[in-house]
């Protein structure tokens, strides 16, 4: 069994270094299609973290009125994440906190510091204030419990309203981002198999005679298949070598440009901190449709003798 | 040691190319079987390897009708076999070494012994000087020779050479031929398909004619006549 991998494993990096164009050119094909799958994951990064940033800054607040005490509204926030326990956030703001947030949010504002003393009393009314996880859904299920169960009859207002225009946005955006990553990547992946395929189809054309040479001269089918497949595997690694290197160069290089554009995201930290994902993936990309296609293309020419 | 019982090959209605084929074939003979192109001689050749099957009837090889073996059976059945051909059916991205080494590895034989026999056998047959040569960088007399050698290294039972000299002049075809000879006197049975006339009547051993398809003479000490 050892001495059968062993001569099969030599049979393939000679054929690999014997047939130095085929092998290049199907490396090559193998490359290309390997950094659409890594485009494809660089995509799915920064789609990923826009839509978090911009899910981060949807919040609802709900204003009790003035005459709803603080142990009314501790409930109240009780009741709420017992509701809906995946809140990101849920904070209590009274009405003391809010007029100190106020003055220190427009400290040395004259106009304003002159109106609020005209007002005399505090103006501001004690209010719950919710993050949601970004899930539009789970911003539903709150505005209901705000707007329908006990707690709606202390609620004086909520600020949701203005807002829900841009949690649809947010949601069809979201959700079209994902669909067209899946479907582009189902698309792109299809045709990048496709031409893996037709290469290892190519480079094994040549080798058809030999398959049925070998056939004829009794040898089982591994000692035929088993070289070719070895070979799709080596295709494999060395186009995620390439594929990874190039992969972080490229992402270092354009790190500032992407930064410009998308403050806060870092693409190169964001291959280094999943350089085992994008490993995993470049790699079982190469090997699997390296070795597949190799082993689709001889079985079918051994089915052919 | 290889047996036809009855069998014919249709491979369309109007394209019958073996009809009826009875003989037998025992060890240590040398068997020559003549008959013009597409008489039907190289599908008597595949249907012993198990590469056809034929329409009705059976080919027996050592006692297992080829027809019913098994896949494993039908390998084995290859690997005892040496096969020379016209097209020399050579591994191209192989060395001369290396062609002749891959019939040992397909047997799963040690290193060292393959290691022995193939610069035995490359001696033997004169290609020990070009050793590292591919097929392509060699005559074509040096590449029958080359594929009779790779027929002779596992020391195979029987030698089955169809059209061996198609492609050779005179010169390579008298070593050849010489070669399958000397083959025989160690006591192994040749298999000669041929449409050499010369060589047939040269040859002065068992000849099978077949005609389109037929049986027409099965002659002790044969002459080619067609």
């Amino acid at each position: 069994m050892l001495k059968n991998f062993k001569r099969i494993t030599a049979f393939a990096i000679n054929d690999f270094s014997r047939n130095k164009g085929i092998s290049i050119a199907a490396i090559f094909v193998l490359f290309i299609t390997t950094m659409l799958v890594t485009g494809l994951l660089f995509f799915h990064g920064m789609a990923g973290y826009l839509t978090s940033q911009i899910q981060d800054k949807i919040d609802i607040t709900a204003y009790f009125t003035e005459v709803t005490t603080e142990e009314e509204i501790l409930q109240a926030k009780d009741k709420i994440l017992s509701m809906s326990p995946n809140i990101k956030n849920i904070e209590y703001i009274s009405r003391e906190q809010a007029l100190a947030n106020f003055n220190e949010k427009h400290q040395g504002n004259q106009v304003l510091s002159k109106a609020l003393e005209e007002v005399g009393d505090n103006p501001f009314l004690p209010s719950l204030n919710i993050t949601t996880n970004g899930d539009p859904k789970q911003f539903a299920e709150i505005s209901e419990i705000l707007q329908t169960s006990d707690i709606s009859e202390m609620i004086n207002e909520v600020d949701f309203s203005q807002k829900e225009e841009t949690i649809k946005k947010v949601y069809s955006i979201t959700s079209s981002i994902n669909l067209f990553g899946l479907l582009a990547g189902i698309v792109l992946v299809l045709i990048a198999i496709l031409v893996v395929f037709n290469t290892v189809k190519l480079a094994i054309e040549s080798s058809k005679e030999e398959i049925a040479t070998m056939r004829i001269v009794g040898a089982s089918d591994w000692f035929v298949r088993g070289p070719f497949i070895i070979q799709g595997i080596i295709y494999g690694i060395i186009s995620f070598l390439i594929s990874i290197i190039l992969s972080g160069l490229f992402a270092y290089l354009i790190s500032y440009k992407i930064m410009v554009m998308l403050p806060g995201f870092n693409i190169f930290k964001y291959f280094l901190t999943n350089l085992w994902f994008f490993v995993l993936i470049q790699l079982g990309f190469g090997i699997a449709v390296g070795a597949i296609s190799s082993y689709i293309v001889v079985k079918r020419y051994l089915e052919e003798v | 040691m290889i047996k036809f019982d009855k069998v014919t090959k249709i491979y369309s209605p109007d394209n019958t190319v073996l009809q009826d084929i009875s003989f037998e074939i025992k060890e240590g003979e040398f068997v020559s079987i003549v008959g013009k192109s597409g008489a039907g001689k190289t599908t008597l050749i595949r249907l012993i390897l198990g590469l056809e099957n034929p329409t009705s009837g059976a080919v027996f090889f050592k006692g297992l009708n080829v027809k019913n073996a098994d896949f494993s059976q039908i390998q084995e059945l290859r690997r005892s076999v040496g096969g020379i051909y016209q097209d020399y059916k050579l591994l191209s991205n192989k060395t001369v070494y290396e062609n002749v080494a891959y019939i040992m590895e397909v047997e799963g034989k040690d290193n060292d012994e393959i290691e022995t026999e193939v610069a035995k056998v490359l001696d033997v047959i004169g290609l020990k000087a070009k050793l590292d040569n591919f097929p392509s960088e060699l005559s074509g007399g040096e590449q029958q020779r080359l594929a009779v050698a790779r027929a002779l290294v596992n020391n195979p039972d029987i030698i089955i050479a169809d059209e061996p000299t198609g492609n050779l002049d005179p010169y390579n075809t008298y070593e050849v031929i010489s070669l399958l000879q000397k083959i025989n006197q160690t006591g192994k049975t040749v298999i000669l398909s041929t449409h050499d006339r010369e060589v047939i009547n040269k040859l002065g051993k068992r000849v099978i004619t077949i005609e389109e398809g037929r049986l027409m003479r099965d002659e002790e000490k044969g002459r080619f006549i067609i």
